[in-house]
This record gives C-alpha cells, sequence and structure tokens, in this order.
C-alpha cells in the first residue's frame, strides 16, 4: 500500500467569475520512506499541491488516498486529527510562536494530541536533541538565528513521530550555510526511514530527495529518480 | 486538549501583550467598580436608615387619617380630619386596647416664626414628652414638657438647633426667651441638639409644641395628623393593631373595614417600605452603572478582533499541525473571558476600597454612623457580569478565528 496516492488531481480557485486551474490533473504515488522534492517554478501549482495533500485544503476534483483511505471520508476533526498525529509541517517563514521558548514551541502539537502530559518534555527534548539544538531549549525563539529557528521548526514537525513530513522552501529563506544544516537534518531524517516531501524551486536542494517531480501550469511535466544524489558531507555546503 | 491547556494558552497569549491587555479591561474595570460601589453604599444607606427607624421601636404603632393613598395625586384626596381626641381617649381605656402603653396624638404644620425683625420659616410639631423616646432627642439645653404644660394648652416651646441660630444672635441666650407664631406667644423651655443634615428625621428646623397648644392656638383644628401608640411589647403589636382597628371603627361606625377612614402603619411595614424603595433605587443604579460595562465589552470585542486578524499566523499554524475549530475557539473565548475576569476581580477590589473609604469620610466628616459594608452578593454579581461580557463579546471573535482557513493563515503576511 501507497502511503500516498493521488489520480486525476484538479484544483480551480474560483474568485467570482474568474476561474483560475491551479492544478489539472496530476497523478503519482509516494511509498512510505521517499524524499521526494516538487519542483517548478512560481504559479505552477506545487504551494496547491502540497496543501491538498497536507489536508489543509481540498481538491477540486480528483482521488487523494493516504494510507490507502480517500480523503473524502474523514471529517473536520479526523483531518486535524490526522494532521496532527501523522503530518509534519516546515513552512519557509518558520511560523513559531514569538516570546515563547524552544520547548515550548516544539511542544505546541502535543497539546492538541492524546499524548499525556506527563510525557510531553521528555518527547520534546528528545526531538531538540535530534535537530541539534539542546543548548537552546529555554531560548526564546526571537534570540535564535534563522537557521536556528528552521531547526526548530524541523523539531516541532518531529514531535509527533509523524508517517510523512512536508517542507515548503525550508531553506528558502536562509543563507547557504544554514540551509546546508537544515538539508543534513532532513537527510538524516530520511536515512532514518522518515517520508519527506521537499518543495523547492531550487534544483541543487531538490537533488538531495530520490526522486524529482516537476510540476509546470498545474500538469507533471516529469517525474524522475535522481541518479547522482547529493550528500551533505561532499557537496558545496559548508558544514 | 484539557480545560487545563486551554487555559495555559489562553494566559499565554495574553502575556504577551500585556500593556494592550491591561488597557483592554479598563472598561471592564470601570464598570465593575462603579457596580459594586453603588450596592455597597446602597447596603450601607439602607442599614443606616433602617437602623433609625429601629431605634424608634418596634413596639410603635402609627395611625393616620384617610385611607393608604394609592399615588402622589391620591394622597391629597385622602386628607380627612377623622383622627379626634375621642379617638385617643377611646384608645387609652384598657378595656379598648389593652396592650397599649404609651400614646402620643400629633399635629404638624408648616408655620412662620417671628423674633422682633427675625424670621424663620418652620414646621411646627405638636407632640407629647413621648417623641423624645421615640426620636431618641433630647434637649441639650432646658427640659421637656411637663404634664401640666400639656394639660393647660400652655404657650411653651422646644426648639431645634437651627431655629434657634435663625432667630437668636450666636452670644444670646434662648431658653426662657419669647418667639411668635401667628400671635401665639410661645416661651422657650428647651433647645434640642444639633442632629445634622444627613440624619433621616431632622428637627434642627422645627419647633415642638404641646399638642393641645398647636391644636387651639397655632392651627385651630380640632383632630389630629397622627396617632402613635406604644404597645407593651413586641409581640403583642399585631394584637394591638386589631384592638386600635376595632376600636377606631366603633367610634366611627364603619363595619365595612374597606371604608375605613383611617390606616395603620407598625415599624415593620415601614421598613419594608423603606427597604424595597431603596432595593429599586439600587438596582436603578447599579443598571445605569451596568452601561458601562457593555461600552467596556465592545472594547474587549474590537481588541479581540484585532488581536486575532494579528495572529492570523498563529492560528493557521496551529491548526495545521492539529487545532481543531474548537480548540481555537475555546482559545480565543477563554483569552476574553480571562481578561474580563481580571477586570472584575480588579474592579470589586477597587469598588470595595472606594466604598470603604466613603464608609470612612461619611462617618468622619457627616457624622453618620455609616458601617462598612460589602455584600457577597454584589461581588458575584459582579464576577458572573463579567464573565458574561467575556462570553458575549468573545464569542463573535473567536468565531472568527475559528473559522479561518489556515491555507490563507499560512500564506497571510
Amino acid at each position: 500500500m501507497k502511503l500516498i496516492e493521488v489520480k486525476d488531481l484538479e484544483k480551480v480557485y474560483q474568485d467570482g467569475e474568474v476561474k483560475t486551474p491551479a492544478l489539472q490533473g496530476v497523478s503519482f504515488g509516494i511509498e512510505k520512506g521517499e524524499f521526494v522534492a516538487i519542483m517548478g517554478p512560481s504559479g505552477s501549482g506545487k504551494s496547491t499541491l502540497l496543501h491538498i495533500l497536507g489536508f489543509l485544503d481540498h481538491s477540486t476534483k480528483g482521488e487523494y488516498r493516504f494510507e490507502g483511505k480517500t480523503i473524502n471520508d474523514y471529517s473536520k476533526n479526523e483531518l486535524a486529527q490526522i494532521r496532527n498525529k501523522k503530518m509534519g509541517f516546515v513552512f519557509q517563514m518558520f511560523n513559531l510562536l514569538s516570546r515563547t521558548t524552544v520547548l515550548e514551541n516544539v511542544k505546541l502539537p502535543l497539546i492538541y494530541s492524546d499524548i499525556k502530559e506527563s510525557l510531553w518534555n521528555e518527547i520534546s527534548l528528545k526531538a531538540i536533541e535530534q535537530v541539534g539544538l539542546s543548548h537552546r531549549v529555554n531560548y526564546e525563539t526571537s534570540q535564535l538565528s534563522g537557521g536556528e529557528k528552521q531547526r526548530v521548526a524541523i523539531a516541532r514537525a518531529l514531535v509527533n513521530e509523524p508517517s510523512i513530513i512536508f517542507a515548503d522552501e525550508p531553506t528558502g529563506n536562509l543563507d547557504s550555510k544554514s540551509g546546508g544544516q537544515i538539508m543534513e537534518i532532513i537527510e538524516a531524517l530520511n536515512d532514518k526511514g522518515q517520508t519527506i516531501i521537499l518543495i523547492t524551486h531550487e534544483t541543487y536542494t531538490a537533488e538531495y530527495s530520490q526522486r524529482i517531480i516537476k510540476l509546470r501550469d498545474g500538469a507533471i511535466e516529469s517525474d524522475e529518480r535522481v541518479l547522482e544524489r547529493k550528500h551533505t558531507h561532499k557537496d558545496h555546503f559548508v558544514k | 486538549m484539557t480545560l487545563k491547556n486551554a487555559l495555559k494558552t489562553s494566559v499565554r497569549g495574553l502575556r504577551t501583550n500585556r500593556s494592550r491587555s491591561l488597557l483592554t479591561i479598563l472598561g471592564i474595570v470601570i464598570g465593575i467598580t462603579a457596580i459594586i460601589l453603588v450596592m455597597s453604599l446602597g447596603q450601607g444607606a439602607q442599614n443606616l436608615i433602617l437602623g433609625q427607624i429601629q431605634s424608634m421601636g418596634s413596639k410603635t404603632i402609627a395611625i393616620a387619617p384617610g385611607r393608604h393613598p394609592t399615588g402622589i395625586s391620591d394622597s391629597l384626596s385622602t386628607f380627612t380630619d377623622s383622627l379626634k381626641n375621642k379617638d385617643v381617649e377611646d384608645l387609652q381605656k384598657k378595656s379598648n386596647v389593652p396592650h397599649l402603653s404609651r400614646i402620643m396624638p400629633i399635629v404638624f404644620g408648616s408655620e412662620t416664626a417671628t423674633r422682633g425683625n427675625k424670621i424663620h420659616q418652620t414646621t411646627i410639631f405638636g407632640v407629647n414628652n413621648f417623641f423624645a423616646e421615640i426620636y431618641n432627642i433630647y434637649p441639650e439645653q432646658g427640659r421637656l414638657f411637663t404634664d401640666e404644660e400639656i394639660a393647660s394648652k400652655a404657650g411653651v416651646v422646644i426648639i431645634g438647633s437651627k431655629a434657634k441660630e435663625e432667630l437668636f444672635d450666636s452670644d444670646e441666650e434662648a431658653l426662657g426667651q419669647k418667639i411668635k407664631v401667628k400671635s401665639q406667644s410661645l416661651r422657650i423651655v428647651g433647645v434640642l441638639p444639633k442632629k445634622g443634615q444627613f440624619s433621616f428625621i431632622s428637627f434642627d428646623d422645627a419647633l415642638i409644641v404641646p399638642y393641645t397648644t398647636a391644636q387651639q392656638y397655632i392651627f385651630g383644628i380640632k383632630y389630629y395628623n397622627r396617632v402613635v401608640v406604644e404597645a407593651d411589647s413586641e409581640q403583642n403589636v399585631d394584637r394591638t393593631v386589631e384592638d386600635i382597628k376595632t376600636t377606631i371603627r366603633n367610634n366611627h361606625n364603619i363595619t365595612d373595614p374597606n371604608k375605613d377612614d383611617f390606616f395603620i402603619e407598625t415599624q415593620a411595614q415601614a421598613m419594608d417600605m423603606v427597604s424595597t424603595i431603596l432595593n429599586v433605587l439600587t438596582l436603578f443604579l447599579a443598571a445605569i452603572a451596568a452601561i458601562s460595562l457593555v461600552v467596556g465589552g465592545v472594547g474587549i470585542m474590537n481588541i479581540m478582533l484585532v488581536s486575532v486578524t494579528e495572529r492570523t499566523h498563529e492560528i493557521g499554524l496551529r491548526k495545521a499541525i492539529g487545532a481543531t475549530e474548537k480548540n481555537i475557539l475555546t482559545q480565543f473565548l477563554l483569552e476574553a473571558i480571562l481578561l474580563t475576569l481580571i477586570g472584575g476581580i480588579v474592579g470589586i477590589i477597587l469598588g470595595a476600597s472606594f466604598s470603604f473609604l466613603a464608609s470612612i469620610i461619611l462617618t468622619k466628616f457627616a457624622g453618620l454612623n455609616w458601617g462598612f459594608t460589602f455584600p457577597i452578593s454584589a461581588a458575584l454579581l459582579g464576577l458572573g457580569v463579567s464573565a458574561g461580557v467575556g462570553l458575549i463579546f468573545g464569542i463573535y471573535p473567536a468565531r472568527q478565528a475559528a473559522q479561518k482557513d489556515p491555507i490563507e493563515a499560512l500564506r497571510y503576511e
């Protein structure tokens, strides 16, 4: 069973009389443990696709199966629960709570979960350790650098041990050094079996993945394995 | 999400905007302060006045002529001269009213008192010595009337402190001097102490004369405006009221109680009436104060709407990581309720403090025996109302927050 399977996915944005198609018949599948990059110029529909895959938006037409079950079978609350339990999100703008510590930010998804409160600290600290920020646990997020902020966001995405992590241009706001560190973490997570979908418009970032899906005008232009994967320890990123 | 964590989340939300949160609750603080102050002062006034009525004795019964007025315009038409000397005489007979211990006929009216070229507009009370005990006021100079003076309709008077100031120079001795009311010359046998204008019943302005004198020489009437009776004990008040009714009805040949040309008020009834009036007044003032709560509530709604817009990112994020609409609604609603509750608590403390200050000032400077009272009901009301304001004015912004589309919210710059 594929983790994610979409078939003839279509999305049309309607603003009054004007209809803007964003996706026009997209089909693919993603296996557990895969690291897939979705590429395309702006307006190609990659963000729309990510939102639909992440249960943040509905398609206009087509079918989306997550863990074998059609998304239409879920209620709004169930969708929120699945987002909470099985999905992790990393955004370009970090989206951390200001004036709040690293620990509290990472803990945030746990508040909405059914995990016992007595375990929250332990789980959160483990996630923070995974992104190498144990020395910043009680810092407020405003005191962190951009790269550190994104690492907090990754720890927050990890904390619920999700089936899949969606990363939307995670290096887009970072310098190349910090970006390299972020990719290193993402790569390491994938090495441990974490499924990852990465959205990017940079080819050199996409080449860390195993597979690149290129979108153009809302349709798949190409869907290819990466023959020569980049690895953080031997690429142009300074470690 | 447990309520405890929802609360934590809301407290954190409020803390990040501390100064704004404080400004927001100002309207609620003022509103609750006003309500608590009004209710506390109202209770204090009620205690004071009821205390004064009670000090007149719970055994006293007042008989008035006419029937119970049904309204202001009605009170003139009910005026009659039905209470005569024969009634007073019959009431005094043990066979008629066995538990009567004392009786005082009263006549009163407005008159002008003169002394030389000095003029004083005054109220004249025609009474007997029983008045001093009922109203707890005794001459500070001179004496009360003698039985002989009352029986002989003597031209003697006890004057109030203000009346004395009006009719005499400050260094003049009033006792033994004569003043004139109509053509009747009255010799001053007593001067009353100053009671203060805040007192419930004030004789500062008044002239007190024997009722016999007032009836014949001042007002020229043969009836009484009131008759006050004291029962020998509190338990016998109700019985005595019935005895009085029977006696007067016999005298006046009344068989149908609905056609009574007199009515009776006991101290208990008077207290009931006064507390009803004061309660209505207090509620009325509190209701006016409550208007400021509505204003405060609109202020809260306004700020919450700004806050929701400002925190669109946060809302989007929370939804993306698994918050349901209910979670978000709870968070913002709790923030609003917490805000107003804090405002309510501050308001209760402030209101009680101001009321306490007022009680000190009234006691020290107005010479009132004003006890500070803090009605628990007012505090509970204050808390309930402030939480209610939070709920009512918080629900709209909270719904706006809950219904935000996570994508739009994440995209919002």
